[in-house]
């Protein structure tokens, strides 16, 4: 994910360089997080290469912030309800 | 990834007032702007509607967990369930907990929701994107609210 994140694309071999990993668990690994949308991966000549693509994460993100100021209001409503 | 929603909030009101609050169904609706059909019951769901203006044809349904006297209550419930076609009871819910601890002025009241991570993607769309012009307005509303009241 580190070496994705730089938002340049990267085949299995750039990803599995330098680490232990075998290529069958990173593709694996890819496998899931493209399902999920955070992956994606394209056939380009013998290898297929794979970019991050963030925008699922951001959508939670901006979901938890849109809950999050929802408990705002509601806590500052409880607050004013005990304190007065 | 953060999949969870934490708050801490200093109340100048002690502990057995805040506990009050929270877990008597009458005073829980008055500050959460729901109207509740009856008490909150461990492992019970508890019923009711949305007062809040604009909203108040939601149904509010939750599942109480534990009611620790004065240190603990929760309840799991599911987050902006409000297609009233919709089954929501085999989706997964988020788990909302209040924990109160006493302090020198008063109570620190800690609130965290979590389980957002199961929920469906479409479902936390929903929450955004719905063709309701009530909720896209309500919702800038809040945005505004929110901005100019931190």
């Amino acid at each position: 994910m580190a070496r994705l994140s730089t938002g340049k694309p990267h085949s299995i071999s750039q990803l599995t360089a330098g680490t232990k990993l075998t290529r069958q668990a990173v593709t694996k690994h890819l496998r899931v997080l493209e399902r999920v949308g955070i992956v994606h991966g394209v056939h380009r000549g013998r290898e297929s290469v794979f970019r991050f693509t963030p925008e699922p994460i951001d959508e939670l993100k901006h979901y938890l912030d849109f809950v999050s100021s929802q408990w705002d209001q509601a806590l500052a409503r409880l607050k004013s309800f005990v304190e007065d | 990834m953060n999949d969870r929603i934490e708050k801490r909030i200093e109340l100048k009101a002690p502990v057995s007032r805040v506990w009050r609050a929270l877990t008597d169904h009458r005073e829980f609706g008055e500050w959460f702007r729901v109207k509740l059909e009856g008490p909150f019951v461990p492992s019970q769901v508890s019923r009711g509607h949305i007062t809040y203006p604009g909203y108040e044809h939601l149904r509010w349904e939750a599942v109480v967990q534990a009611m620790e006297p004065e240190r603990l209550f929760s309840f799991t419930w599911h987050p902006y369930a409000v297609d009233p076609k919709v089954d929501y009871s085999s989706e997964p819910s988020t788990l909302v907990e209040f924990r109160l601890e006493p302090t020198a002025t008063g109570t620190l009241l800690i609130l965290t929701e979590s389980g957002f991570d199961m929920i469906p993607a479409h479902r936390r769309l929903e929450a955004f994107h719905r063709n309701d012009g009530g909720w896209t307005e309500q919702m800038k509303n809040i945005e505004t609210h929110v901005a100019h009241n931190p």
